[in-house]
Protein backbone atom coordinates (compact mmCIF):
# COMPACT_ATOMS: atom_id res chain seq x y z
CA UNK A 1 0.00 0.00 0.00
CA UNK A 2 1.16 3.32 -0.85
CA UNK A 3 1.21 6.80 1.54
CA UNK A 4 -2.00 6.65 3.57
CA UNK A 5 -4.30 9.52 2.66
CA UNK A 6 -7.20 8.40 5.22
CA UNK A 7 -6.70 7.63 8.47
CA UNK A 8 -9.61 6.10 10.61
CA UNK A 9 -8.85 5.21 14.18
CA UNK A 10 -11.18 4.08 17.30
CA UNK A 11 -14.78 5.30 14.98
CA UNK A 12 -17.56 5.25 16.95
CA UNK A 13 -20.96 6.26 15.47
CA UNK A 14 -24.38 5.88 16.49
CA UNK A 15 -28.12 6.89 15.63
CA UNK A 16 -30.41 7.14 18.68
CA UNK A 17 -29.71 3.58 20.42
CA UNK A 18 -28.97 1.87 17.28
CA UNK A 19 -24.92 1.35 17.04
CA UNK A 20 -23.78 1.89 13.37
CA UNK A 21 -20.07 2.04 13.86
CA UNK A 22 -17.95 0.51 17.16
CA UNK A 23 -14.38 1.06 16.87
CA UNK A 24 -13.74 1.01 13.44
CA UNK A 25 -10.00 1.66 12.24
CA UNK A 26 -8.91 1.85 8.78
CA UNK A 27 -6.04 3.15 6.16
CA UNK A 28 -7.01 4.26 2.69
CA UNK A 29 -3.94 4.73 0.28
CA UNK A 30 -3.27 7.86 -1.55
CA UNK A 31 -3.86 6.35 -4.79
CA UNK A 32 -5.89 3.28 -6.40
CA UNK A 33 -9.15 2.22 -5.75
CA UNK A 34 -10.04 1.52 -2.13
CA UNK A 35 -13.12 -0.98 -2.31
CA UNK A 36 -15.87 -0.42 0.95
CA UNK A 37 -18.18 -3.55 1.12
CA UNK A 38 -20.75 -4.57 3.18
CA UNK A 39 -24.29 -5.57 3.17
CA UNK A 40 -27.40 -2.64 2.86
CA UNK A 41 -27.82 -0.84 6.25
CA UNK A 42 -23.97 -1.52 7.53
CA UNK A 43 -23.70 2.35 7.49
CA UNK A 44 -21.21 2.80 4.24
CA UNK A 45 -22.54 6.00 3.12
CA UNK A 46 -22.85 6.69 6.45
CA UNK A 47 -19.21 6.29 6.75
CA UNK A 48 -18.32 8.61 3.23
CA UNK A 49 -20.03 11.29 4.85
CA UNK A 50 -18.05 10.82 8.13
CA UNK A 51 -15.21 11.18 6.27
CA UNK A 52 -16.42 14.34 4.21
CA UNK A 53 -17.44 15.90 7.51
CA UNK A 54 -21.33 15.80 7.05
CA UNK A 55 -21.36 14.24 10.12
CA UNK A 56 -19.36 14.22 13.55
CA UNK A 57 -18.50 10.93 15.09
CA UNK A 58 -19.19 9.68 18.76
CA UNK A 59 -15.81 9.03 19.41
CA UNK A 60 -12.30 8.54 17.35
CA UNK A 61 -10.46 10.63 14.81
CA UNK A 62 -10.96 10.72 10.81
CA UNK A 63 -7.79 12.45 9.59
CA UNK A 64 -7.85 13.23 5.93
CA UNK A 65 -4.19 14.49 4.08
CA UNK A 66 -2.77 14.66 8.02
CA UNK A 67 -6.05 16.85 9.31
CA UNK A 68 -8.57 15.85 11.64
CA UNK A 69 -11.79 16.30 9.62
CA UNK A 70 -14.03 17.07 12.86
CA UNK A 71 -11.24 19.23 14.07
CA UNK A 72 -11.23 21.47 11.26
CA UNK A 73 -13.16 25.30 11.64
CA UNK A 74 -15.67 25.68 8.86
CA UNK A 75 -13.47 27.52 6.31
CA UNK A 76 -11.27 24.71 6.78
CA UNK A 77 -13.19 21.94 5.96
CA UNK A 78 -14.56 23.78 3.07
CA UNK A 79 -11.33 24.39 1.44
CA UNK A 80 -10.37 20.62 2.49
CA UNK A 81 -13.54 19.38 0.57
CA UNK A 82 -13.01 21.75 -2.27
CA UNK A 83 -9.87 18.78 -2.74
CA UNK A 84 -12.57 15.88 -2.22
CA UNK A 85 -14.99 14.87 -5.06
CA UNK A 86 -18.32 12.76 -4.26
CA UNK A 87 -20.53 10.84 -6.39
CA UNK A 88 -23.78 10.55 -4.58
CA UNK A 89 -25.96 7.66 -5.57
CA UNK A 90 -28.36 9.59 -7.22
CA UNK A 91 -26.06 11.49 -8.98
CA UNK A 92 -27.12 14.83 -6.58
CA UNK A 93 -27.32 16.83 -9.92
CA UNK A 94 -29.07 20.49 -9.31
CA UNK A 95 -32.20 20.16 -11.23
CA UNK A 96 -32.36 23.60 -12.74
CA UNK A 97 -29.15 23.89 -13.97
CA UNK A 98 -28.09 22.46 -17.47
CA UNK A 99 -25.38 19.48 -17.73
CA UNK A 100 -22.96 22.44 -18.47
CA UNK A 101 -23.59 24.58 -15.48
CA UNK A 102 -23.80 21.26 -13.51
CA UNK A 103 -20.34 20.71 -14.36
CA UNK A 104 -19.27 24.30 -14.34
CA UNK A 105 -20.74 24.89 -10.55
CA UNK A 106 -17.60 24.10 -8.50
CA UNK A 107 -15.42 25.92 -10.74
CA UNK A 108 -17.56 28.80 -10.75
CA UNK A 109 -18.06 29.19 -7.48
CA UNK A 110 -14.06 28.15 -6.73
CA UNK A 111 -11.98 30.03 -9.43
CA UNK A 112 -12.12 33.22 -10.79
CA UNK A 113 -11.17 31.49 -14.13
CA UNK A 114 -12.74 33.52 -17.58
CA UNK A 115 -15.56 31.78 -19.17
CA UNK A 116 -14.21 30.66 -22.02
CA UNK A 117 -11.94 28.69 -19.78
CA UNK A 118 -15.05 27.39 -17.35
CA UNK A 119 -16.18 26.49 -21.19
CA UNK A 120 -12.84 24.57 -21.99
CA UNK A 121 -12.71 22.96 -18.58
CA UNK A 122 -16.21 21.67 -18.96
CA UNK A 123 -15.93 20.34 -21.92
CA UNK A 124 -13.18 18.54 -21.32
CA UNK A 125 -14.67 16.96 -18.17
CA UNK A 126 -17.44 15.89 -20.20
CA UNK A 127 -15.48 14.49 -22.78
CA UNK A 128 -13.79 12.30 -20.20
CA UNK A 129 -17.22 10.76 -19.12
CA UNK A 130 -17.81 10.73 -23.08
CA UNK A 131 -20.82 13.12 -22.54
CA UNK A 132 -19.71 15.87 -24.18
CA UNK A 133 -22.64 15.71 -26.53
CA UNK A 134 -25.20 15.78 -23.50
CA UNK A 135 -23.95 19.47 -22.79
CA UNK A 136 -27.54 21.52 -23.48
CA UNK A 137 -29.39 18.62 -21.72
CA UNK A 138 -31.24 19.09 -18.39
CA UNK A 139 -30.96 16.56 -16.01
CA UNK A 140 -34.04 15.49 -16.73
CA UNK A 141 -33.28 14.36 -19.47
CA UNK A 142 -30.71 11.99 -18.80
CA UNK A 143 -30.89 8.70 -18.09
CA UNK A 144 -29.49 7.24 -14.52
CA UNK A 145 -26.40 6.04 -15.75
CA UNK A 146 -25.74 9.08 -17.62
CA UNK A 147 -26.29 11.62 -14.59
CA UNK A 148 -24.12 9.73 -12.47
CA UNK A 149 -21.56 10.03 -15.27
CA UNK A 150 -22.53 13.77 -15.33
CA UNK A 151 -22.00 13.83 -11.57
CA UNK A 152 -18.78 12.22 -12.14
CA UNK A 153 -17.23 15.26 -14.22
CA UNK A 154 -18.47 17.45 -12.17
CA UNK A 155 -16.60 15.34 -8.92
CA UNK A 156 -13.44 15.97 -11.57
CA UNK A 157 -14.16 18.90 -11.59
CA UNK A 158 -11.68 20.93 -9.52
CA UNK A 159 -9.07 17.89 -9.96
CA UNK A 160 -9.54 16.20 -6.59
CA UNK A 161 -7.36 14.17 -4.47
CA UNK A 162 -10.06 11.90 -3.73
CA UNK A 163 -13.46 10.99 -5.13
CA UNK A 164 -15.62 9.02 -2.83
CA UNK A 165 -18.11 6.89 -4.89
CA UNK A 166 -21.32 5.73 -3.29
CA UNK A 167 -22.98 2.55 -4.57
CA UNK A 168 -22.52 3.95 -8.12
CA UNK A 169 -23.47 0.47 -9.69
CA UNK A 170 -27.08 0.63 -7.97
CA UNK A 171 -30.06 0.35 -10.28
CA UNK A 172 -27.49 0.21 -13.33
CA UNK A 173 -27.92 -1.86 -16.74
CA UNK A 174 -25.48 -3.85 -17.73
CA UNK A 175 -23.80 -1.62 -20.16
CA UNK A 176 -23.95 1.68 -17.62
CA UNK A 177 -22.45 -0.49 -15.28
CA UNK A 178 -19.73 -1.64 -17.36
CA UNK A 179 -18.88 2.07 -18.85
CA UNK A 180 -18.62 3.18 -14.79
CA UNK A 181 -16.50 0.57 -13.54
CA UNK A 182 -14.51 1.48 -16.95
CA UNK A 183 -14.83 5.00 -15.98
CA UNK A 184 -13.64 4.57 -12.27
CA UNK A 185 -10.92 2.71 -13.42
CA UNK A 186 -9.54 5.15 -16.17
CA UNK A 187 -9.68 8.33 -14.35
CA UNK A 188 -8.34 6.72 -11.19
CA UNK A 189 -5.58 5.52 -13.03
CA UNK A 190 -5.38 8.86 -15.46
CA UNK A 191 -5.74 11.30 -12.63
CA UNK A 192 -3.61 9.34 -10.23
CA UNK A 193 -6.04 9.89 -7.36
CA UNK A 194 -7.60 8.03 -4.00
CA UNK A 195 -10.85 6.48 -5.30
CA UNK A 196 -13.27 4.81 -2.69
CA UNK A 197 -16.05 2.82 -3.69
CA UNK A 198 -18.99 1.71 -1.46
CA UNK A 199 -20.63 -0.83 -2.86
CA UNK A 200 -22.15 -4.14 -2.26
CA UNK A 201 -22.00 -5.29 -6.10
CA UNK A 202 -19.03 -7.91 -5.28
CA UNK A 203 -18.04 -8.30 -8.79
CA UNK A 204 -18.06 -5.07 -10.34
CA UNK A 205 -16.32 -3.71 -7.36
CA UNK A 206 -13.41 -6.23 -6.79
CA UNK A 207 -12.98 -6.27 -10.45
CA UNK A 208 -11.14 -3.13 -10.39
CA UNK A 209 -10.43 -2.39 -6.77
CA UNK A 210 -6.78 -2.41 -4.99
CA UNK A 211 -7.61 -3.05 -1.59
CA UNK A 212 -11.54 -3.80 -0.02
CA UNK A 213 -12.65 -3.43 3.34
CA UNK A 214 -15.27 -5.98 4.28
CA UNK A 215 -17.88 -4.11 7.32
CA UNK A 216 -20.60 -5.47 9.17
CA UNK A 217 -22.41 -5.37 12.09
CA UNK A 218 -20.54 -1.85 13.04
CA UNK A 219 -17.04 -3.36 12.44
CA UNK A 220 -14.23 -3.89 9.77
CA UNK A 221 -14.50 -7.86 9.55
CA UNK A 222 -11.75 -8.32 6.94
CA UNK A 223 -9.87 -6.01 4.89
CA UNK A 224 -7.07 -7.32 1.99
CA UNK A 225 -6.77 -7.56 -1.34
CA UNK A 226 -9.27 -8.96 -3.97
CA UNK A 227 -7.56 -11.93 -4.03
CA UNK A 228 -7.49 -12.36 -0.14
CA UNK A 229 -11.26 -11.78 0.05
CA UNK A 230 -11.93 -14.66 -2.62
CA UNK A 231 -9.81 -17.09 -0.92
CA UNK A 232 -11.19 -16.19 2.77
CA UNK A 233 -12.39 -18.48 4.97
CA UNK A 234 -13.98 -15.49 7.46
CA UNK A 235 -18.14 -16.46 8.21
CA UNK A 236 -18.49 -12.68 7.12
CA UNK A 237 -16.88 -12.74 3.92
CA UNK A 238 -17.93 -16.07 2.67
CA UNK A 239 -21.46 -15.04 3.16
CA UNK A 240 -21.29 -11.45 1.45
CA UNK A 241 -19.15 -12.40 -1.35
CA UNK A 242 -21.09 -16.18 -2.17
CA UNK A 243 -24.13 -14.23 -1.11
CA UNK A 244 -25.65 -16.75 1.50
CA UNK A 245 -29.05 -15.84 2.98
CA UNK A 246 -28.39 -17.40 6.22
CA UNK A 247 -25.01 -16.86 8.43
CA UNK A 248 -23.39 -14.24 10.44
CA UNK A 249 -25.94 -11.85 8.99
CA UNK A 250 -29.09 -13.46 9.69
CA UNK A 251 -31.93 -14.20 7.26
CA UNK A 252 -34.69 -13.34 10.10
CA UNK A 253 -35.01 -9.81 11.36
CA UNK A 254 -34.66 -10.05 15.42
CA UNK A 255 -37.73 -11.66 16.70
CA UNK A 256 -38.74 -13.97 19.42
CA UNK A 257 -39.41 -17.77 18.50
CA UNK A 258 -42.32 -18.55 16.15
CA UNK A 259 -44.77 -20.20 17.86
CA UNK A 260 -44.74 -17.81 20.99
CA UNK A 261 -45.47 -15.06 18.61
CA UNK A 262 -48.67 -17.16 17.00
CA UNK A 263 -50.13 -18.98 20.07
CA UNK A 264 -48.27 -17.34 22.93
CA UNK A 265 -48.61 -13.57 22.36
CA UNK A 266 -52.34 -14.16 20.51
CA UNK A 267 -53.88 -11.51 22.24
CA UNK A 268 -50.95 -8.77 22.03
CA UNK A 269 -51.58 -5.58 19.90
CA UNK A 270 -48.94 -5.40 17.08
CA UNK A 271 -47.34 -1.83 16.44
CA UNK B 1 -53.73 1.35 34.88
CA UNK B 2 -50.84 2.65 36.07
CA UNK B 3 -48.71 1.95 33.69
CA UNK B 4 -51.33 3.13 30.86
CA UNK B 5 -51.37 6.55 33.00
CA UNK B 6 -47.20 6.77 33.11
CA UNK B 7 -47.07 5.89 29.21
CA UNK B 8 -49.38 8.75 28.15
CA UNK B 9 -47.11 11.21 30.69
CA UNK B 10 -44.07 9.64 29.33
CA UNK B 11 -45.88 10.07 25.85
CA UNK B 12 -46.75 13.55 26.79
CA UNK B 13 -43.21 14.49 27.87
CA UNK B 14 -41.32 12.80 24.83
CA UNK B 15 -43.47 15.05 22.68
CA UNK B 16 -42.98 18.41 24.37
CA UNK B 17 -39.14 17.68 24.25
CA UNK B 18 -39.06 17.08 20.65
CA UNK B 19 -41.11 20.21 20.24
CA UNK B 20 -38.47 22.28 22.42
CA UNK B 21 -35.33 21.07 20.53
CA UNK B 22 -37.28 21.53 16.88
CA UNK B 23 -38.36 25.23 18.25
CA UNK B 24 -33.91 24.92 19.28
CA UNK B 25 -33.02 24.08 16.42
CA UNK B 26 -35.42 26.31 14.38
CA UNK B 27 -33.70 29.31 16.38
CA UNK B 28 -29.99 28.14 15.45
CA UNK B 29 -31.10 27.27 12.01
CA UNK B 30 -31.84 31.02 11.83
CA UNK B 31 -29.18 32.23 13.04
CA UNK B 32 -27.05 30.66 10.44
CA UNK B 33 -29.77 31.92 8.21
CA UNK B 34 -28.46 35.51 9.01
CA UNK B 35 -25.30 34.69 8.53
CA UNK B 36 -25.57 33.65 5.30
CA UNK B 37 -27.46 37.09 3.75
CA UNK B 38 -24.13 38.33 3.54
CA UNK B 39 -23.60 36.10 0.39
CA UNK B 40 -26.57 38.67 -1.17
CA UNK B 41 -23.91 41.23 -1.63
CA UNK B 42 -21.70 39.17 -3.88
CA UNK B 43 -24.50 37.55 -5.76
CA UNK B 44 -27.84 39.52 -5.74
CA UNK B 45 -28.67 37.44 -8.65
CA UNK B 46 -29.67 34.85 -6.28
CA UNK B 47 -31.87 37.26 -4.60
CA UNK B 48 -33.78 38.41 -7.89
CA UNK B 49 -34.51 35.48 -9.10
CA UNK B 50 -36.30 34.30 -6.15
CA UNK B 51 -38.16 37.75 -5.92
CA UNK B 52 -39.38 36.72 -9.21
CA UNK B 53 -40.71 32.95 -8.12
CA UNK B 54 -41.58 34.02 -4.36
CA UNK B 55 -42.74 37.37 -5.38
CA UNK B 56 -44.01 37.79 -8.75
CA UNK B 57 -45.46 34.58 -9.06
CA UNK B 58 -47.68 35.02 -5.88
CA UNK B 59 -49.09 38.28 -8.13
CA UNK B 60 -51.94 36.90 -9.60
CA UNK B 61 -53.55 35.12 -6.96
CA UNK B 62 -52.82 38.59 -4.56
CA UNK B 63 -54.26 40.81 -7.40
CA UNK B 64 -57.68 38.48 -7.89
CA UNK B 65 -58.26 38.06 -3.89
CA UNK B 66 -57.52 41.76 -3.04
CA UNK B 67 -60.21 43.05 -5.72
CA UNK B 68 -62.93 40.55 -4.78
CA UNK B 69 -61.97 41.35 -0.96
CA UNK B 70 -62.16 45.11 -1.73
CA UNK B 71 -66.05 44.33 -3.63
CA UNK B 72 -67.04 42.63 -1.21
CA UNK B 73 -66.02 44.63 2.18
CA UNK B 74 -67.51 47.91 -0.33
CA UNK B 75 -71.28 45.80 -0.14
CA UNK B 76 -71.18 44.79 3.79
CA UNK B 77 -69.90 48.21 4.42
CA UNK B 78 -73.13 50.07 1.74
CA UNK B 79 -75.22 47.75 3.25
CA UNK B 80 -74.34 48.52 6.99
CA UNK B 81 -74.41 52.08 6.65
CA UNK B 82 -76.87 52.91 4.14
CA UNK B 83 -79.52 52.26 7.31
CA UNK B 84 -77.93 55.80 8.92
CA UNK B 85 -77.24 57.59 6.13
CA UNK B 86 -73.68 57.38 6.30
CA UNK B 87 -72.72 55.81 3.56
CA UNK B 88 -70.45 58.56 2.06
CA UNK B 89 -68.09 56.65 5.09
CA UNK B 90 -68.13 53.38 3.12
CA UNK B 91 -64.68 54.18 1.67
CA UNK B 92 -63.49 55.20 5.45
CA UNK B 93 -64.57 51.52 6.42
CA UNK B 94 -63.09 49.35 3.12
CA UNK B 95 -59.58 51.92 3.18
CA UNK B 96 -59.04 51.20 7.08
CA UNK B 97 -60.07 47.88 7.31
CA UNK B 98 -57.77 46.42 3.93
CA UNK B 99 -54.54 48.97 4.98
CA UNK B 100 -54.88 47.71 9.12
CA UNK B 101 -56.11 44.18 8.77
CA UNK B 102 -56.93 42.69 5.70
CA UNK B 103 -54.16 43.39 3.43
CA UNK B 104 -51.44 41.96 5.30
CA UNK B 105 -53.61 39.22 7.04
CA UNK B 106 -54.88 37.61 3.82
CA UNK B 107 -52.12 38.21 1.74
CA UNK B 108 -50.05 36.55 4.15
CA UNK B 109 -52.30 33.75 4.79
CA UNK B 110 -52.16 33.80 0.78
CA UNK B 111 -48.80 33.85 0.60
CA UNK B 112 -48.41 30.99 3.20
CA UNK B 113 -50.22 28.60 0.90
CA UNK B 114 -48.79 29.78 -2.24
CA UNK B 115 -45.46 30.62 -1.77
CA UNK B 116 -44.63 29.47 1.50
CA UNK B 117 -45.27 25.69 0.53
CA UNK B 118 -43.49 25.76 -2.67
CA UNK B 119 -40.58 27.27 -0.79
CA UNK B 120 -41.07 24.17 1.36
CA UNK B 121 -41.33 21.55 -1.11
CA UNK B 122 -38.66 23.02 -2.93
CA UNK B 123 -35.96 22.86 -0.57
CA UNK B 124 -37.10 19.95 1.06
CA UNK B 125 -36.88 18.20 -2.37
CA UNK B 126 -33.19 19.37 -2.52
CA UNK B 127 -32.85 17.71 0.26
CA UNK B 128 -34.36 14.33 -0.84
CA UNK B 129 -32.71 13.95 -3.76
CA UNK B 130 -29.28 15.13 -2.49
CA UNK B 131 -28.69 18.19 -4.11
CA UNK B 132 -27.89 20.32 -0.62
CA UNK B 133 -25.34 17.51 0.73
CA UNK B 134 -23.89 17.55 -3.04
CA UNK B 135 -23.22 21.68 -2.34
CA UNK B 136 -22.11 20.71 1.21
CA UNK B 137 -19.60 18.45 -0.50
CA UNK B 138 -18.65 21.01 -3.18
CA UNK B 139 -17.47 23.12 -0.88
CA UNK B 140 -20.55 25.27 -0.97
CA UNK B 141 -22.90 26.55 1.96
CA UNK B 142 -26.74 25.68 0.84
CA UNK B 143 -27.36 28.28 3.48
CA UNK B 144 -26.11 30.78 2.06
CA UNK B 145 -26.69 29.40 -1.52
CA UNK B 146 -30.07 28.41 -1.22
CA UNK B 147 -31.97 29.28 1.59
CA UNK B 148 -30.80 32.51 2.32
CA UNK B 149 -32.03 34.25 -0.97
CA UNK B 150 -35.52 32.20 -0.52
CA UNK B 151 -35.67 34.01 3.17
CA UNK B 152 -34.66 37.39 2.29
CA UNK B 153 -36.96 37.06 -0.88
CA UNK B 154 -39.80 36.09 1.15
CA UNK B 155 -39.29 38.90 3.80
CA UNK B 156 -38.92 41.40 0.51
CA UNK B 157 -42.17 40.74 -1.21
CA UNK B 158 -44.75 40.21 1.84
CA UNK B 159 -44.55 44.19 2.40
CA UNK B 160 -45.13 45.06 -1.35
CA UNK B 161 -47.80 42.62 -2.28
CA UNK B 162 -49.73 43.38 0.76
CA UNK B 163 -49.57 47.10 -0.43
CA UNK B 164 -50.60 45.59 -3.94
CA UNK B 165 -53.43 43.64 -2.32
CA UNK B 166 -54.39 46.79 -0.46
CA UNK B 167 -54.54 49.02 -3.82
CA UNK B 168 -56.72 46.25 -5.94
CA UNK B 169 -59.13 45.77 -2.71
CA UNK B 170 -59.11 50.03 -2.58
CA UNK B 171 -59.81 50.01 -6.55
CA UNK B 172 -62.66 47.25 -6.28
CA UNK B 173 -64.03 48.83 -3.56
CA UNK B 174 -64.40 52.09 -5.51
CA UNK B 175 -65.89 49.80 -8.33
CA UNK B 176 -68.56 48.42 -6.09
CA UNK B 177 -69.45 51.95 -4.11
CA UNK B 178 -69.04 54.59 -6.85
CA UNK B 179 -69.69 52.95 -10.18
CA UNK B 180 -72.50 49.89 -8.97
CA UNK B 181 -74.13 51.41 -6.27
CA UNK B 182 -73.73 55.34 -7.19
CA UNK B 183 -71.84 56.79 -4.05
CA UNK B 184 -69.85 60.21 -4.84
CA UNK B 185 -66.93 59.67 -6.75
CA UNK B 186 -65.60 63.10 -4.65
CA UNK B 187 -66.74 61.70 -1.23
CA UNK B 188 -65.43 58.44 -1.28
CA UNK B 189 -61.69 59.47 -1.95
CA UNK B 190 -61.72 63.00 0.36
CA UNK B 191 -63.60 60.51 3.17
CA UNK B 192 -60.47 58.29 2.93
CA UNK B 193 -58.02 60.98 2.52
CA UNK B 194 -59.35 62.36 6.00
CA UNK B 195 -59.03 59.74 8.11
CA UNK B 196 -56.72 57.56 6.47
CA UNK B 197 -52.97 58.32 8.75
CA UNK B 198 -49.77 57.78 6.80
CA UNK B 199 -48.06 56.12 10.15
CA UNK B 200 -51.16 55.36 12.45
CA UNK B 201 -52.67 52.87 9.47
CA UNK B 202 -50.30 52.70 6.31
CA UNK B 203 -47.13 52.57 8.41
CA UNK B 204 -48.37 50.18 10.88
CA UNK B 205 -50.39 47.82 8.10
CA UNK B 206 -46.56 47.73 6.43
CA UNK B 207 -45.02 46.84 10.04
CA UNK B 208 -47.30 43.42 10.36
CA UNK B 209 -47.00 42.56 6.79
CA UNK B 210 -42.84 42.86 7.32
CA UNK B 211 -43.45 40.59 10.20
CA UNK B 212 -45.79 38.31 8.69
CA UNK B 213 -43.44 38.14 6.13
CA UNK B 214 -40.36 37.04 8.34
CA UNK B 215 -42.35 34.69 9.73
CA UNK B 216 -43.41 32.61 6.81
CA UNK B 217 -40.22 32.76 5.03
CA UNK B 218 -38.55 31.41 8.32
CA UNK B 219 -41.15 28.32 8.81
CA UNK B 220 -41.21 27.41 5.05
CA UNK B 221 -37.29 27.39 4.78
CA UNK B 222 -37.20 25.65 8.16
CA UNK B 223 -39.70 22.96 7.67
CA UNK B 224 -38.07 22.72 4.15
CA UNK B 225 -34.27 22.19 5.47
CA UNK B 226 -35.48 20.29 8.48
CA UNK B 227 -37.80 17.93 6.71
CA UNK B 228 -37.61 14.11 7.03
CA UNK B 229 -36.64 13.22 2.81
CA UNK B 230 -39.07 10.85 1.98
CA UNK B 231 -42.21 11.63 0.09
CA UNK B 232 -44.24 11.40 3.83
CA UNK B 233 -42.01 13.45 5.18
CA UNK B 234 -41.78 16.16 2.58
CA UNK B 235 -46.02 15.85 2.61
CA UNK B 236 -46.23 16.65 6.00
CA UNK B 237 -43.41 19.72 6.18
CA UNK B 238 -45.65 20.85 3.57
CA UNK B 239 -48.74 20.82 5.23
CA UNK B 240 -46.98 22.45 8.75
CA UNK B 241 -46.03 24.92 6.55
CA UNK B 242 -48.92 26.63 5.81
CA UNK B 243 -50.62 25.32 9.08
CA UNK B 244 -47.96 26.23 11.20
CA UNK B 245 -48.06 29.88 9.36
CA UNK B 246 -51.48 30.71 8.89
CA UNK B 247 -51.84 29.97 13.30
CA UNK B 248 -48.94 32.53 13.72
CA UNK B 249 -49.53 35.23 11.14
CA UNK B 250 -53.43 34.71 12.94
CA UNK B 251 -51.53 35.09 16.59
CA UNK B 252 -49.24 37.35 15.47
CA UNK B 253 -52.13 39.87 14.19
CA UNK B 254 -53.52 39.79 17.57
CA UNK B 255 -50.54 40.76 19.40
CA UNK B 256 -49.51 43.49 16.91
CA UNK B 257 -52.95 45.04 16.64
CA UNK B 258 -52.87 45.34 20.77
CA UNK B 259 -49.88 46.83 20.51
CA UNK B 260 -50.93 49.59 17.93
CA UNK B 261 -54.22 50.37 18.27
CA UNK B 262 -54.39 49.92 21.85
CA UNK B 263 -54.81 52.77 23.83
Amino acid sequence: MSETLIKIRGLKFSRGDRVIFENVDMDIPRTGITAIMGPSGTGKTTLLKLIGGQLTPDAGIIEVDGQDVHKLRTRDLYALRKRMGMLFQSGALLTDLSVFDNVAYPIREHTRLSEVMVRQLVLLKLNAVGLRGAVDLMPSELSGGMARRVAMARAIALDPMMIMYDEPFTGQDPISMGVLVQLIKSLNDALKICSIVVSHDVFETMSIADYVYIISAGTVVEHGSPEDMHNSQSEWTRQFIDGLADGPVPFHFDAPPLLDDLFAASGRRRG
Amino acid sequence: MVNHLLDRIQGLGRSTMNSAARLGRANVFLMSVFAGLSGMLVRPGLLIKQLFSVGVQTLIIILVAGLFVGMVMALQAYYALVDFGAEDSVSVMVVLSLLRELGPVITALLFAGRAGSALTAEIGLMKATEQLSGMEMMAVNPIERVVAPRFLAGIVSMPMLAAIFSAVGVLGGYLVAVELLGLDSGAFWSQAQAKVELYEDLGNGMIKSLVFGFVVAWIAVFEGYDCIPTSEGLGQATTRTVVYSSLAILALDFVLTALMFGK
